[in-house]
């Protein structure tokens, strides 16, 4: 993973709450043995209409949408199937961070690992940044804080492993290998016993 | 020592290494499941990276998601939905020979949803962790088994080292107790529960469901209810194994027989929350209470007993959801007219499941313009369902006898709704689209499912309760 150390853009605002990964991308696109370019798929029930044009009342179809790469998302996205293509349909639409009040827990564990920023945010704040859509934000990482364009800021927490990996870029499975002779002796000591 | 849950019980004998402020737990996975759906870029990865698979013996592979329900034709070619998901298929089966992981695959006796073999074979397990790359996986913890679903990139960090990196879960209990009303069971009860604790209710939590309501289910019922936890955003829902957890395990193959056995069962009943153990939170739901419920909106939270009102939106999300179902205010679901009726899923595709809606079926025909689906959750639930007359049932009555598979549950091998049809199902999910574009998604239990079918409309099971002459 490369790192991710800060984001600068425009928001986009999804506000639906419970926006399930079946949505952000349907299962029937789950046939692919790739990771690589579902992002012609993300969205695809809400952002196409039935002909294959965009559909104008998608949000993110809106001119002022394009180019944004946070999105204010409803409470509890994520939601549903673990499906990782999930994050890597968002990634490769050109959205790098999530902020929301709540996040499917393993949502944000696939996110996190793919460098997609997933942030949970109190919910006075989640529900400015609803009401605000195209704002400039820039998120940094290290200092975990969000630079609101009128100087102000909104402080985020993330899992300290989590960011010291999008800090570094640290390859989460090198990390666990470095684990090796530990797991040998939890392999020995549980078969044993058993 | 401290009282503990039956959680931190299973938990705590699996770290490797334990977490600190700056880094997770390293957890050790006794069961790793793999399907084809979410494993091909895992085995991709170990392959750019020249590892091995660490545990071959501890990994247990399935056909199910991407796979027809028909049969194949004389030639014996398989009806695929599309050729990426024949090759998609093809693709485990490759990845499994090269990494000496057992496929139960389509020349398997025992292949099935993986949730549903998984318990059958014995693999799962009382006091194991389990992960498979399906958020259903929670349907383990029916056998007091902490089992989650994770993403493609965990699949092969597991595949690769046997364990995962994880934070510590809260822990919520869900105690139910009281009687559940006749002809009310399992699905009626989770649904239920979601309905009180919401769509988010146990995000950051493992659920324990604990009370003598649950006490009472079996472990088909027990799986019904643990495997829709995360359907309330809980990764993983636990029961205390007991005696009906052992004798329902007992004899099947992957499990120790004699002298070993009787030492697991001794171990095994261990695996209880202490008296005096606390958890982060704790919710009471009385079973008597509980009547046939359905969903009526677009997330398994909007769930409501089929003969009370739909509540008003509260909000925009909720009008744009129950103007999708085309579902009224103020109106109750029971009596909205039924396009399709799918019988099938990791929630209720077991032997038990195909028995509570023939039993509704039998002597009775599904209604003019309705299609229904029967899709048994493994072979040997179809072997079971067959030796028993139950596809004769279904048949009869008008019903589809299909060959194993999640099909309309997750609708992505052909299975699959039309725009605007209204589907009584028994699987889990009633978002937009999960069971086709534009598709209306109505969650139930095998029973209503089946009385629906019959009746052409939202239906109350219990008016079917009595048996019709065949």
């Amino acid at each position: 993973m490369r790192p991710v150390t800060r984001l600068h853009s425009r928001t986009a605002v999804l506000a639906d709450e419970n926006i399930d990964t079946d949505r952000i991308i349907p299962a029937r696109f789950l046939t692919t043995t790739e990771r690589a370019g579902l992002g012609k798929l993300c969205f695809n029930d809400w952002r196409y209409q039935t002909d294959g044009s965009d559909n104008p009342a998608f949000p993110l179809n809106q001119p002022k949408a394009k180019g944004c790469s946070i999105l204010v998302a409803g409470r509890n996205f994520g939601c549903g199937s673990s499906r990782e293509h999930a994050p890597w349909a968002l990634l490769d639409y050109g959205i790098h961070a999530v902020l929301c009040s709540e996040i499917a827990d393993i949502f944000r564990n696939n996110a996190l690992k793919n460098g997609l920023l997933a942030i949970v945010l109190d919910e006075a704040e989640h529900r400015w940044l609803l009401a605000n859509p195209g704002i400039e934000l820039t998120i940094d990482v290290r200092e975990q804080v969000i630079a609101l364009p009128d100087g102000g800021h909104i402080r985020f927490q993330l899992e300290p492993f989590a960011r010291h990996c999008l800090l570094n870029g640290v390859d989460q499975l090198g990390y666990l290998q470095q684990h090796n002779d530990a797991i040998t002796a939890y392999e020995q000591r549980v078969e044993i016993a058993a | 020592m401290t009282a503990k849950t039956l959680f931190e019980k299973v938990w705590e004998a699996h770290v490797v290494a334990p977490e600190s402020t700056d880094t997770p737990a390293v957890l050790y996975i006794d069961l790793h499941l793999v399907h084809e759906v979410t494993s091909p870029q895992a085995f991709s990865e170990l392959r750019e990276r020249g590892l091995k698979l660490r545990r071959p013996d501890r990994t247990l592979a399935t056909l199910d998601h991407s796979t027809p329900t028909l049969p194949a034709d004389a030639s014996g070619e398989r009806p695929y939905a599309n050729a990426e998901a024949k090759a998609q298929v093809a693709q485990l089966e490759t990845n499994c020979r090269e990494f000496g992981v057992d496929l139960h695959g389509w020349d398997s006796a025992d292949r099935g949803i993986v949730h549903v073999i998984g318990p059958e074979l014995g693999a799962t397990q009382p006091g194991m962790t389990i992960v498979c790359g399906d958020s259903h996986t929670s349907t383990h913890g029916a056998f007091g088994a902490l089992s989650f679903g994770i993403g493609t990139t965990e699949v092969g960090h597991v595949m690769a080292t046997q364990c995962l990196l994880q934070r510590k879960p809260k822990t919520l209990a869900i105690h139910v107790d009281g009687k559940l009303p006749s002809g009310v069971g399992a699905k009626d009860l989770i649904l239920h529960i979601i309905g009180e604790i919401g769509v988010d209710g146990g995000t950051g939590y493992v659920i324990e469901y604990r009370g003598n309501a649950i006490e009472a289910l079996s472990m088909e019922e027990r799986m019904t209810v643990c495997n829709m936890s995360i359907e309330a955003g809980a990764r993983a829902g636990l029961i205390a194994p007991d005696d009906t957890t052992f004798a329902w395990l007992k004899g099947r193959p992957r499990l120790p027989q004699g002298a070993a056995w009787e030492a697991a069962v001794a171990n095994w009943r261990s695996l209880r929350t202490d008296a005096g153990a606390t958890y982060d939170r704790e919710v009471h739901i009385d079973a008597s209470k509980v009547r046939p419920t359905v969903t009526y909106g677009t997330h398994p939270g909007m769930a409501i007993a089929m003969d009370k009102p739909v509540p008003a939106a509260r909000n925009a999300v909720e009008k744009r959801a129950l103007d999708y179902m085309k579902a009224e205010a103020g109106k109750p679901m029971q009596g909205t007219p039924v396009d399709v009726v799918f019988v099938g899923s990791c929630t209720n595709s077991r032997l038990s499941d195909l028995r509570e809606a023939a039993h509704v079926l039998r002597g009775r025909r599904v209604a003019d313009g309705v299609r229904m689906l029967v899709v048994p959750g493994s072979e040997a639930v179809r072997r079971d369902a067959e030796n028993e007359g139950l596809h004769h049932v279904f048949t009869a009555a008008g019903a589809e006898w299909r060959v194993p598979g999640c099909s309309m549950c997750i609708a992505m091998n052909g299975d699959l709704a039309q725009p605007g049809q209204l589907v009584v199902s028994t699987s889990n999910r009633n978002f937009e689209g999960r069971q086709g574009k534009g598709a209306r998604t109505v969650l139930a239990s095998p029973a209503t499912a089946a009385a629906s079918a019959v009746a052409g409309r939202i239906a109350d099971p219990r008016e079917y309760m009595t048996e019709v002459a065949a």
